[in-house]
Protein backbone atom coordinates (compact mmCIF):
# COMPACT_ATOMS: atom_id res chain seq x y z
CA UNK A 1 0.00 0.00 0.00
CA UNK A 2 1.44 3.57 -1.19
CA UNK A 3 1.16 6.16 1.02
CA UNK A 4 1.46 9.90 1.07
CA UNK A 5 4.55 10.90 2.77
CA UNK A 6 4.27 14.20 3.26
CA UNK A 7 0.92 14.99 5.43
CA UNK A 8 -1.62 17.82 4.68
CA UNK A 9 -1.24 20.54 6.24
CA UNK A 10 -1.52 24.18 6.26
CA UNK A 11 1.04 24.13 3.65
CA UNK A 12 -1.22 22.98 1.32
CA UNK A 13 -4.29 24.06 -0.75
CA UNK A 14 -7.39 22.89 1.10
CA UNK A 15 -10.56 23.12 -0.58
CA UNK A 16 -14.05 22.50 1.28
CA UNK A 17 -14.28 21.23 5.02
CA UNK A 18 -10.90 21.18 6.17
CA UNK A 19 -11.68 18.92 9.54
CA UNK A 20 -14.03 17.01 6.75
CA UNK A 21 -13.53 12.85 7.66
CA UNK A 22 -12.36 12.53 3.85
CA UNK A 23 -9.33 13.75 1.92
CA UNK A 24 -8.89 13.72 -1.89
CA UNK A 25 -5.05 14.77 -2.84
CA UNK A 26 -4.58 14.71 -6.11
CA UNK A 27 -0.91 15.09 -7.48
CA UNK A 28 -1.89 17.57 -11.05
CA UNK A 29 0.00 18.82 -13.78
CA UNK A 30 -2.16 21.83 -15.22
CA UNK A 31 -1.10 20.76 -18.77
CA UNK A 32 -2.01 17.06 -18.73
CA UNK A 33 -5.12 16.45 -20.77
CA UNK A 34 -6.00 14.00 -18.13
CA UNK A 35 -5.52 16.06 -15.33
CA UNK A 36 -8.29 18.62 -17.51
CA UNK A 37 -10.68 15.83 -17.98
CA UNK A 38 -10.43 14.87 -13.86
CA UNK A 39 -10.79 18.72 -13.34
CA UNK A 40 -14.75 18.51 -14.02
CA UNK A 41 -15.21 15.40 -12.31
CA UNK A 42 -13.67 16.50 -9.03
CA UNK A 43 -16.22 18.77 -8.77
CA UNK A 44 -19.19 16.57 -9.27
CA UNK A 45 -17.51 14.58 -6.70
CA UNK A 46 -17.03 17.42 -4.57
CA UNK A 47 -20.80 18.39 -4.67
CA UNK A 48 -21.41 15.31 -3.80
CA UNK A 49 -19.92 14.79 -0.89
CA UNK A 50 -20.23 18.35 0.07
CA UNK A 51 -18.75 18.73 3.98
CA UNK A 52 -17.70 15.20 4.00
CA UNK A 53 -14.74 15.59 1.73
CA UNK A 54 -11.49 18.14 2.08
CA UNK A 55 -9.86 18.77 -1.74
CA UNK A 56 -5.91 19.02 -1.88
CA UNK A 57 -4.43 20.00 -5.06
CA UNK A 58 -0.28 19.22 -5.33
CA UNK A 59 1.79 20.33 -7.96
CA UNK A 60 3.19 17.20 -10.10
CA UNK A 61 4.22 19.50 -13.58
CA UNK A 62 6.07 16.88 -16.20
CA UNK A 63 7.91 19.71 -18.07
CA UNK A 64 9.81 17.55 -20.55
CA UNK A 65 6.35 16.40 -21.93
CA UNK A 66 4.20 19.79 -21.00
CA UNK A 67 6.19 22.81 -22.15
CA UNK A 68 3.93 24.88 -19.58
CA UNK A 69 3.23 23.04 -17.18
CA UNK A 70 5.82 24.38 -14.80
CA UNK A 71 5.20 28.31 -15.29
CA UNK A 72 0.73 27.75 -15.09
CA UNK A 73 1.83 26.00 -11.66
CA UNK A 74 4.09 28.79 -10.68
CA UNK A 75 1.35 30.85 -11.53
CA UNK A 76 -1.20 29.64 -9.51
CA UNK A 77 1.11 29.35 -6.60
CA UNK A 78 1.59 33.15 -7.37
CA UNK A 79 -1.87 33.89 -7.27
CA UNK A 80 -2.66 32.38 -4.33
CA UNK A 81 0.03 34.41 -2.33
CA UNK A 82 -0.41 37.46 -3.86
CA UNK A 83 -4.24 37.02 -3.62
CA UNK A 84 -4.95 34.58 -1.35
CA UNK A 85 -6.75 30.26 -1.54
CA UNK A 86 -9.95 31.97 -3.27
CA UNK A 87 -7.92 33.43 -5.50
CA UNK A 88 -5.35 30.16 -5.63
CA UNK A 89 -8.46 28.12 -6.38
CA UNK A 90 -10.02 30.38 -8.97
CA UNK A 91 -6.41 30.61 -10.71
CA UNK A 92 -6.50 26.69 -10.67
CA UNK A 93 -10.22 26.41 -12.22
CA UNK A 94 -9.49 29.30 -14.64
CA UNK A 95 -6.18 27.46 -15.84
CA UNK A 96 -7.84 24.10 -16.42
CA UNK A 97 -10.55 25.76 -18.04
CA UNK A 98 -7.99 26.89 -20.10
CA UNK A 99 -5.24 24.36 -20.74
CA UNK A 100 -4.71 24.76 -24.16
CA UNK A 101 -3.10 28.29 -24.47
CA UNK A 102 -0.81 28.82 -21.23
CA UNK A 103 1.77 30.69 -22.25
CA UNK A 104 3.30 33.10 -20.02
CA UNK A 105 1.53 36.14 -21.54
CA UNK A 106 -2.61 34.26 -21.53
CA UNK A 107 -1.04 32.65 -17.47
CA UNK A 108 -1.12 36.78 -17.03
CA UNK A 109 -4.57 37.16 -18.59
CA UNK A 110 -5.93 34.44 -16.16
CA UNK A 111 -4.26 35.87 -13.15
CA UNK A 112 -5.78 39.07 -13.83
CA UNK A 113 -9.45 37.22 -14.23
CA UNK A 114 -8.22 35.98 -11.15
CA UNK A 115 -8.38 39.04 -9.06
CA UNK A 116 -4.13 39.38 -9.42
CA UNK A 117 -1.99 42.05 -11.73
CA UNK A 118 -0.61 39.78 -13.98
CA UNK A 119 2.89 41.61 -13.57
CA UNK A 120 2.94 40.71 -10.20
CA UNK A 121 2.69 37.12 -11.00
CA UNK A 122 4.71 37.50 -14.12
CA UNK A 123 7.34 38.78 -12.54
CA UNK A 124 7.56 35.80 -10.12
CA UNK A 125 8.59 33.44 -12.88
CA UNK A 126 12.28 34.68 -12.92
CA UNK A 127 12.73 33.75 -8.72
CA UNK A 128 12.92 30.43 -7.18
CA UNK A 129 9.98 31.69 -4.59
CA UNK A 130 7.40 29.25 -6.62
CA UNK A 131 9.97 26.82 -8.29
CA UNK A 132 10.83 25.84 -4.87
CA UNK A 133 7.50 25.08 -3.55
CA UNK A 134 6.14 23.35 -6.41
CA UNK A 135 9.48 21.48 -6.57
CA UNK A 136 8.51 20.59 -2.88
CA UNK A 137 5.15 19.24 -4.01
CA UNK A 138 6.82 17.28 -6.70
CA UNK A 139 9.61 15.57 -4.85
CA UNK A 140 6.70 14.52 -1.93
CA UNK A 141 4.58 12.96 -4.76
CA UNK A 142 8.02 11.04 -5.90
CA UNK A 143 8.60 9.96 -2.97
CA UNK A 144 4.81 8.93 -2.16
CA UNK A 145 4.81 6.83 -5.37
CA UNK A 146 3.03 9.13 -7.50
CA UNK A 147 4.14 7.61 -11.05
CA UNK A 148 2.16 9.83 -13.83
CA UNK A 149 -0.67 12.48 -13.46
CA UNK A 150 -3.33 12.37 -12.03
CA UNK A 151 -2.51 10.10 -9.21
CA UNK A 152 -5.15 10.73 -6.36
CA UNK A 153 -4.54 9.53 -2.43
CA UNK A 154 -7.55 9.15 -0.34
CA UNK A 155 -6.85 9.46 3.37
CA UNK A 156 -3.51 9.27 2.67
CA UNK A 157 -3.56 6.37 0.86
CA UNK A 158 -3.00 6.28 -2.97
CA UNK A 159 -6.04 5.25 -4.93
CA UNK A 160 -5.05 3.32 -8.38
CA UNK A 161 -8.85 2.67 -9.34
CA UNK A 162 -10.69 4.37 -12.02
CA UNK A 163 -10.99 8.03 -11.33
CA UNK A 164 -14.54 8.55 -13.03
CA UNK A 165 -17.51 10.18 -10.46
CA UNK A 166 -18.88 6.83 -9.82
CA UNK A 167 -15.68 5.41 -8.90
CA UNK A 168 -14.09 8.08 -7.07
CA UNK A 169 -17.64 8.60 -4.93
CA UNK A 170 -17.81 4.74 -4.62
CA UNK A 171 -14.15 4.48 -3.31
CA UNK A 172 -15.21 7.50 -1.37
CA UNK A 173 -17.98 6.50 0.62
CA UNK A 174 -16.10 3.05 1.36
CA UNK A 175 -13.81 4.41 3.07
CA UNK A 176 -15.84 6.45 4.68
CA UNK A 177 -17.81 3.78 5.92
CA UNK A 178 -14.60 1.88 6.91
CA UNK A 179 -13.97 5.18 9.19
CA UNK A 180 -17.51 4.58 11.10
CA UNK B 1 3.64 -18.15 -20.92
CA UNK B 2 3.13 -17.76 -16.80
CA UNK B 3 6.78 -18.61 -16.45
CA UNK B 4 7.60 -16.56 -13.49
CA UNK B 5 10.73 -13.60 -13.37
CA UNK B 6 13.27 -13.94 -10.93
CA UNK B 7 15.66 -10.74 -10.96
CA UNK B 8 18.80 -11.10 -9.88
CA UNK B 9 18.75 -10.14 -6.01
CA UNK B 10 20.39 -8.08 -3.87
CA UNK B 11 24.01 -8.79 -3.33
CA UNK B 12 24.56 -10.52 -6.54
CA UNK B 13 27.62 -8.65 -8.55
CA UNK B 14 25.65 -7.21 -11.55
CA UNK B 15 26.33 -8.97 -14.57
CA UNK B 16 28.95 -6.30 -16.86
CA UNK B 17 27.25 -5.53 -20.33
CA UNK B 18 29.02 -3.61 -23.37
CA UNK B 19 25.77 -2.40 -25.73
CA UNK B 20 25.24 -0.26 -28.17
CA UNK B 21 24.03 3.58 -26.44
CA UNK B 22 23.55 5.46 -29.75
CA UNK B 23 24.39 4.42 -33.14
CA UNK B 24 28.49 4.83 -33.26
CA UNK B 25 28.73 4.92 -29.25
CA UNK B 26 28.96 1.98 -26.95
CA UNK B 27 28.87 1.91 -23.11
CA UNK B 28 29.94 -0.61 -20.68
CA UNK B 29 28.77 -1.05 -16.92
CA UNK B 30 32.39 -1.23 -16.10
CA UNK B 31 32.74 2.13 -17.16
CA UNK B 32 30.43 3.33 -14.48
CA UNK B 33 32.47 1.62 -11.76
CA UNK B 34 32.51 4.21 -8.69
CA UNK B 35 29.17 5.67 -9.35
CA UNK B 36 25.65 4.17 -8.47
CA UNK B 37 24.02 3.03 -10.94
CA UNK B 38 20.04 2.05 -11.91
CA UNK B 39 18.97 -0.03 -14.88
CA UNK B 40 15.83 0.36 -15.83
CA UNK B 41 14.59 -2.45 -18.06
CA UNK B 42 11.20 -1.65 -19.90
CA UNK B 43 9.74 -3.48 -22.28
CA UNK B 44 9.49 -1.24 -25.34
CA UNK B 45 10.25 2.14 -26.92
CA UNK B 46 6.87 3.90 -27.56
CA UNK B 47 4.34 2.33 -25.08
CA UNK B 48 2.04 4.39 -23.20
CA UNK B 49 3.75 3.26 -19.82
CA UNK B 50 7.15 3.11 -20.76
CA UNK B 51 6.89 6.68 -21.42
CA UNK B 52 5.34 8.15 -18.40
CA UNK B 53 8.13 5.97 -16.78
CA UNK B 54 11.27 7.08 -18.46
CA UNK B 55 9.37 10.69 -18.37
CA UNK B 56 9.21 10.94 -14.65
CA UNK B 57 12.97 9.62 -14.46
CA UNK B 58 14.01 12.25 -16.89
CA UNK B 59 11.83 14.89 -14.83
CA UNK B 60 13.78 13.63 -11.72
CA UNK B 61 17.03 13.66 -13.87
CA UNK B 62 18.66 16.47 -11.30
CA UNK B 63 17.62 14.71 -8.48
CA UNK B 64 19.38 11.27 -9.34
CA UNK B 65 22.26 14.01 -10.30
CA UNK B 66 22.53 14.73 -7.11
CA UNK B 67 22.35 11.02 -5.81
CA UNK B 68 25.53 10.41 -7.69
CA UNK B 69 23.91 7.94 -9.37
CA UNK B 70 23.69 6.77 -13.32
CA UNK B 71 20.01 6.43 -14.87
CA UNK B 72 20.18 3.76 -17.39
CA UNK B 73 17.08 2.40 -19.69
CA UNK B 74 17.32 -0.66 -21.45
CA UNK B 75 14.71 -2.41 -23.47
CA UNK B 76 15.41 -5.16 -27.15
CA UNK B 77 14.34 -2.11 -29.30
CA UNK B 78 17.44 -1.12 -32.03
CA UNK B 79 19.99 1.93 -31.43
CA UNK B 80 17.98 4.12 -34.14
CA UNK B 81 14.37 3.13 -32.46
CA UNK B 82 15.84 4.49 -29.12
CA UNK B 83 17.58 7.47 -30.86
CA UNK B 84 14.23 8.73 -32.45
CA UNK B 85 12.02 7.65 -29.13
CA UNK B 86 14.73 9.81 -26.96
CA UNK B 87 14.68 12.87 -29.25
CA UNK B 88 11.18 12.53 -29.09
CA UNK B 89 10.26 12.93 -25.41
CA UNK B 90 12.79 14.88 -25.00
CA UNK B 91 14.78 12.45 -22.97
CA UNK B 92 18.26 13.12 -20.96
CA UNK B 93 18.60 9.56 -19.91
CA UNK B 94 20.69 7.38 -21.77
CA UNK B 95 18.80 4.00 -23.30
CA UNK B 96 20.47 0.89 -24.33
CA UNK B 97 19.98 -1.57 -27.04
CA UNK B 98 19.80 -5.33 -25.80
CA UNK B 99 19.12 -6.14 -29.62
CA UNK B 100 21.43 -8.86 -30.71
CA UNK B 101 21.55 -11.42 -29.58
CA UNK B 102 17.93 -10.05 -28.48
CA UNK B 103 17.55 -10.12 -24.64
CA UNK B 104 21.00 -11.43 -23.73
CA UNK B 105 21.88 -9.26 -21.29
CA UNK B 106 17.84 -9.32 -19.80
CA UNK B 107 18.48 -13.19 -19.31
CA UNK B 108 21.18 -12.68 -17.57
CA UNK B 109 19.69 -10.71 -14.92
CA UNK B 110 16.31 -12.95 -15.24
CA UNK B 111 13.76 -10.00 -16.58
CA UNK B 112 13.44 -11.51 -20.27
CA UNK B 113 9.89 -12.45 -21.10
CA UNK B 114 10.67 -15.52 -23.61
CA UNK B 115 7.11 -15.47 -24.61
CA UNK B 116 7.22 -11.51 -25.58
CA UNK B 117 10.38 -11.43 -26.66
CA UNK B 118 10.49 -7.86 -24.70
CA UNK B 119 12.07 -7.61 -21.30
CA UNK B 120 10.18 -7.40 -17.97
CA UNK B 121 9.40 -4.13 -16.35
CA UNK B 122 12.52 -4.52 -13.58
CA UNK B 123 14.36 -1.99 -11.60
CA UNK B 124 18.18 -2.95 -10.28
CA UNK B 125 20.40 -0.20 -8.08
CA UNK B 126 23.99 -1.38 -8.40
CA UNK B 127 26.44 0.19 -6.02
CA UNK B 128 30.22 1.88 -6.56
CA UNK B 129 31.59 -1.53 -6.30
CA UNK B 130 29.10 -3.45 -9.03
CA UNK B 131 26.66 -5.03 -6.48
CA UNK B 132 23.15 -5.26 -7.35
CA UNK B 133 21.97 -3.29 -3.58
CA UNK B 134 17.95 -3.57 -4.70
CA UNK B 135 15.83 -5.13 -7.26
CA UNK B 136 12.39 -5.23 -8.09
CA UNK B 137 9.96 -6.65 -11.01
CA UNK B 138 6.78 -4.58 -11.27
CA UNK B 139 3.93 -5.72 -13.49
CA UNK B 140 4.54 -5.32 -17.02
CA UNK B 141 1.77 -2.88 -17.13
CA UNK B 142 2.13 -0.97 -14.00
CA UNK B 143 4.24 2.28 -13.87
CA UNK B 144 6.25 1.65 -10.22
CA UNK B 145 7.52 5.16 -9.90
CA UNK B 146 10.30 6.42 -8.41
CA UNK B 147 9.97 6.14 -4.46
CA UNK B 148 11.87 2.68 -4.36
CA UNK B 149 15.07 3.89 -6.72
CA UNK B 150 15.50 6.82 -4.86
CA UNK B 151 14.95 5.02 -1.36
CA UNK B 152 17.65 2.48 -2.25
CA UNK B 153 19.71 5.10 -3.82
CA UNK B 154 19.38 7.12 -0.50
CA UNK B 155 20.61 4.35 1.55
CA UNK B 156 23.67 4.26 -0.48
CA UNK B 157 24.82 7.45 0.48
CA UNK B 158 26.37 7.28 3.22
CA UNK B 159 29.75 4.70 3.94
CA UNK B 160 28.45 3.86 6.98
CA UNK B 161 25.56 1.89 6.04
CA UNK B 162 27.50 0.85 2.97
CA UNK B 163 27.48 -2.72 4.44
CA UNK B 164 23.48 -3.44 4.58
CA UNK B 165 21.57 -5.13 2.09
CA UNK B 166 18.15 -4.42 0.34
CA UNK B 167 15.60 -7.12 -0.65
CA UNK B 168 12.25 -6.83 -3.06
CA UNK B 169 9.51 -6.43 -1.20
Amino acid sequence: MTRLTLPVSDRDHRQGNHDAPLTLVEYGDYECPHCGRAYPIIKKVQERLGERLCFVFRNFPLNESHPHAEHAAEAAESVGAHGGEKAFWAMHDLIFEHQRSLEDAALGRLAAEAGVAAPAVLDDFGTARFRDRVREDFMSGVKSGVNGTPTFFINGVRYDGYWDEEHLVGELEETLAHLA
Amino acid sequence: MNQLSHPLPAGTPAPNFTLWATPDQKLSLEELRGRLVVLVFYPADWSPVCGDQLGLYNELHSEFHRLGAEVIGISVDGVWCHTAFREERHLHLTLLSDFEPKGALASQYGVYREADGTTERALFVIDREGIIRWSYLSPVGVNPGADGILEALESLQHPAVAGETRSVP
